[in-house]
């Protein structure tokens, strides 16, 4: 409240300021009116030198930038589609540095070779039919070749093809956390809604579904090598954006619908740790944390871990205010270490019947099991 | 049209003396006008960038504490001077909304459309002081609401300055979807009308009250823009309006338009049948227009400001035209190129790539035209035609990586980064701020009858000009390391560790960039005072409004309008002895008209 009082008071002295205005405006009568603040010869000497210099500037800004932070860049892609995205984007950022060197030589080179003279006369020159043509009909044969390669790599990308053989996966999305649900042996999800949520159902699947019966739930994605995983993405609360950049994969996890995107991971997580950049980049990541977490232990507090490589699924879509931290694993597996693990987790309704038994009685689970499918029941009914 | 409708309508306006409501607070003059909403597009613009520099220190020295921020945000957002992650949010999104709405299309849009609109067509003033005036206050209306907005209990609006349902829906999603919600909206909706009433206004005046010879084809650069501009306003705001007001709906009245199938804090909510994607589609609709809303007018500026200090005339004036025109239509059917991961049908993403792509064509026959004008002029290097020039270089480097996120199957991977916010920084944020300080400084004598000071002016374009480079240029290297943008801290990754540094560099160069604006406020506030005083026409322009008396009159000019008898870039002309022909001057008898 007293930050709004101390507003209107700013207001209030604004409006006065403004007032004074008048004043100002009869004292104008019999000053002066002449030329220093239009710029003259050697103002335009100066400016025209300095121009010249910040085209310098922007060259080596461009070159130091390239060399210091050029490594940061996300390369390798660990997906099957990422190489094709990636080369159309290198053959994007060849063609953008090439225009960019040019227009910005010729823009600040101009800027200091005509810069104003006393007895300079200007050109006049008011248009060219040919030059319009040229500049116009370049961009536009190459901007016709980027769209082709364009729209030829994203109908590959994301026109999944069902009779492909593919992993189905969903990946589920609340404030602030990640969730997958394998489809089991039927490779077909069960159907879920929010409104089945109940328990340890955290993700809503519909328990008497025959497709749901062999769905597994878990809070880390395991997926294999060299297979492609079609991933179906929902959301329970807000819009969330499932985003794994080493594997150039993004899609929005909408409520009441849901989104996919496919993808083939060519990399296990171990191989991927393995990369020689990658090495070098955990080792200054490393380097980093070791002098934080000196200065961490000289203040008498915890040391950071040390930091080993793994995939991630990050939210990038604001999702609250914990948006910052909702992030899942990504373990890429060989096929054989994916199936062992996967064949060690319950399913759901397995799960499911086991929360529900009461322990210490016996023969209780099949009294339970029944019970789950009619809370099951009524809630389908209720939706109807 | 005709000059002696106007001249009774001048005449009416000398019967009485304007005290001081009538002639500061509620003028229908459109020059005081101008002036009111540039300052309060700079008083806007003052808090939104200061709220750009407490959230750049806590991304560069996340969770660390500043007496800064518990002396500005207050205990309860900022406990022991640590930036609370909700008001981080709020910060970004206020920051997004002042900047986009209030500083860059009312504070740019509005003043310079006002004050130069009846000035350059040679009218006497809007076809409607009245509603030009209530277009004002409405924004002003707005412009306080909004600033209430960030006193209110549970905080300011922070889903976002695109303001997303189901988050910007659901108090119980984040803290700022509550009352600060509410308020965002009303003072959004405020703003509509208001920037509709300033469109309509400006559409029919430019239609009806060009004078004597004053044909379409004579307009000056900045007119088209202007115009153009306010008519991409007219068909895209109302749709922004309607997604406002339908989710007030859904907040208020239980509607489900973008609402469905929602589970949160414990239970399951009624709503059934809305889509999320169907609110982008009506945000994005007005929100990529929006882009050219703000860039057009800069655009339009810089062109005026660059052929008269060039002292040649506007390379092209109607490839200049028509591309103005292509960006127009362009901007209407791109929208969705926002929305390409947003689950939409991939072959809309295809459609909508091909029609985005389309207008780096317009765009880069605006900016070789400018290159062209510059080549052998006599460039008088005034602060005004710096900002233009580095409208132009600022233009090309954040344009160019439109290439990039335009292209469907690349923003897959940086949609969302921090690649994208300083690609559009700098294509509209920085270029749209070098035109509004471009025009500032070119008009000022116009607006105030005084001068800015030419050393303060190079000193801020100069600085400006470094720090924008300086922030925009390294945060390109941390968008394709893959940072998500809207990250209260990124320490939960190890992974971005070694992005940190860069985040301190762009933080300095912020502080900086923002701290030396200071020099911009001085030079601004005192010259208005004690600037040198100006000459009637100080940079040997053209256009008709620096025919007008210096002080200002209601009604611009005291006898008859000027009639006008040649296009406005008449610099240099072989035929003349001056290096400048104002468009008022006849052609001399035999004088052949040089351009197209």
């Amino acid at each position: 409240m007293t930050s709004l009082l101390v507003i209107i008071i700013l207001v209030l002295l604004a409006i006065a300021l403004w007032q004074l205005t008048k004043i100002f405006d009869l004292t104008q009568v019999g000053e002066e009116a002449d030329n220093s603040q239009i710029a003259n010869d050697s103002d335009n000497n100066t400016q025209g030198y300095l121009m010249f210099g910040f085209l310098a500037f922007i060259y080596i800004f461009t070159i130091y930038g390239l060399f210091t932070w050029g490594h940061l860049v996300l390369h390798t892609p660990a997906s099957a589609h990422g190489g094709e995205l990636d080369t159309l984007m290198n053959v994007s950022w060849v063609l953008i540095f090439i225009v960019q060197a040019i227009t910005q030589v010729l823009l600040h080179y101009f800027a200091f070779k005509y810069r104003g003279k006393k007895d300079q006369k200007a050109l006049f020159f008011s248009d060219s039919t040919k030059l319009e043509v040229l500049w116009s009909g370049i961009p536009a044969v190459v901007l016709a070749v980027l769209i082709l390669f364009g729209l030829y790599a994203w109908t590959n990308i994301m026109f999944i093809d069902d009779n492909d053989d593919t992993i189905v996966v969903e990946v589920y999305a609340q404030q602030f956390k990640w969730t997958a649900r394998y489809s089991g042996a039927d490779n077909v999800l069960g159907k879920a809604n929010v409104r089945l949520i109940e328990g340890i159902n955290t993700l809503g699947v519909d328990l008497s579904d025959p497709n749901a019966q062999d769905d597994i739930v878990v809070s880390e994605l395991h997926i294999p090598k060299g297979k492609k995983i079609h991933f179906k993405f929902r959301s329970q609360d807000v819009l969330h954006s499932a985003y794994f950049p080493y594997f150039r994969a993004q899609m929005n996890c909408v409520p009441g619908m849901v989104t996919e995107f496919a993808f083939e991971p060519i990399y296990t997580t171990e191989e991927y740790r393995q990369l020689p950049y990658m090495v070098e980049k955990v080792a200054t990541i490393n380097a980093i944390r070791a002098k934080k977490s000196a200065e961490l232990v000289a203040k008498g507090e915890a040391a950071l871990d040390s930091y080993t490589f793994d995939y991630l699924l990050l939210c990038n879509k604001i999702c609250g205010a914990s948006h910052y931290n909702m992030q899942m694993k990504v373990v890429v597996d060989t096929p054989e270490e994916y199936k062992k693990w996967l064949s060690e987790k319950a399913t759901l309704v397995q799960e499911v019947k086991a929360a529900n038994a009461p322990k210490p009685v016996e023969g209780g689970l099949e009294k339970d099991s029944t019970k789950a499918q009619d809370t099951a029941a009524v809630v389908k009914m209720a939706m109807k | 049209m005709s000059a002696e409708g106007h001249e009774q309508g001048h005449e009416h306006e000398h019967h009485h003396k304007d005290t001081f409501i009538t002639k500061y607070i509620f003028s229908i003059d459109h020059k005081m006008i101008a002036k009111q909403y540039l300052i309060t597009g700079i008083v806007m613009g003052i808090v939104g960038v200061m709220m750009s520099m407490l959230f750049r220190m806590q991304l560069a020295w996340p969770e660390q504490s500043f007496k800064i921020f518990n002396i500005l945000l207050g205990d309860k957002w900022a406990p022991n001077g640590v930036m609370a992650n909700d008001i981080y949010l709020a910060l970004v999104t206020i920051h997004g909304t002042i900047m986009v709405f209030f500083v860059l299309t009312a504070g740019l849009s509005g003043t310079f459309s006002n004050l130069l609109i009846p000035l350059q067509i040679g009218a006497r003033d809007m076809a409607s002081g009245f509603l030009n005036m209530i277009s004002y206050w409405l924004f002003f209306l707005s412009s306080v609401l909004m600033l209430c907005s960030l006193f209110v209990e549970s905080g300011p609006a922070n889903a976002g300055w695109t303001i997303y349902p189901p988050l910007s829906a659901l108090p119980q999603a984040i803290s700022g979807s509550g009352a600060g919600m509410t308020l965002w909206l009303v003072s959004m909706a405020i703003f509509i009308a208001a920037s509709l009433m300033g469109s309509l206004n400006y559409i029919v005046t430019v239609i009806n009250l060009r004078t004597k010879g004053m044909t379409m084809t004579r307009l000056p650069l900045t007119i088209w823009a202007f115009f153009v501009t306010a008519i991409i306003g007219v068909v895209s705001f109302p749709v922004l309006l309607s997604a406002a007001l339908l989710l007030i709906f859904d907040r208020s009245f239980g509607t489900s338009f973008f609402l469905s199938d929602i589970y949160i804090a414990g239970e399951v909510l009624h709503y059934q049948g809305g889509s999320p994607v169907l609110f982008e589609h009506l945000f994005w609709f007005l929100g990529h227009p929006e882009v050219y809303i703000v860039i057009l007018p800069a655009l339009g500026i810089t062109s005026e400001i660059i052929a008269t200090n060039s002292r040649k005339p506007i390379f092209g004036y109607r490839a200049m035209i028509m591309s103005i025109l292509a960006i127009a239509f362009l901007s209407t059917i791109v929208w969705g190129h926002h929305m390409f991961i947003s689950g939409m049908n991939p072959f809309l993403g295809s459609v909508f790539t091909f029609t985005t792509l389309l207008i780096a064509i317009p765009s880069a026959v605006k900016a070789f035209n400018y290159i062209t004008t510059l080549w052998k002029g006599n460039l008088q290097l005034n602060p005004a035609m710096l900002f233009s020039i580095g409208l132009v270089s600022t233009f090309i480097t954040g344009g160019l990586t439109g290439i990039i996120l335009g292209d469907s199957t690349l923003d897959i991977n940086v949609h969302d980064t921090y690649f994208v916010v300083a690609h559009f920084h700098l294509v509209m944020g920085i270029s749209a701020l070098y035109g509004m300080f471009a025009g500032i400084y070119h008009w000022f004598p116009k607006m105030f009858g005084r001068m800015l000071n030419k050393n303060l002016g190079y000193v801020h374009f100069w600085v400006t000009a470094v720090c924008a480079y300086g922030v925009f240029f390294p945060m390109h290297f941390i968008g394709l390391a893959g940072l998500p943008r809207r990250y209260y801290t990124n320490t939960n990754f190890p992974l971005f560790d070694d992005l940190q540094n860069v985040n301190v560099l762009i933080t300095t160069f912020a502080l900086i960039g923002g701290v030396f604006q200071l020099v911009f406020l001085y030079n601004f506030f005192s010259s208005i005072f004690y600037g040198k005083k100006a000459v009637q026409n100080p940079w040997r322009s053209n256009t008709l409004e620096w025919t007008a008396p210096m002080e200002h009159i209601h009604g611009n000019w005291p006898g008859e309008i000027p009639e006008v008898h040649r296009w406005p870039y008449d610099y240099s002309n072989p035929g003349h002895d001056e290096d400048f022909v104002p468009q008022n001057v006849p052609m001399k008898e035999g004088e052949e008209i040089l351009h197209h």
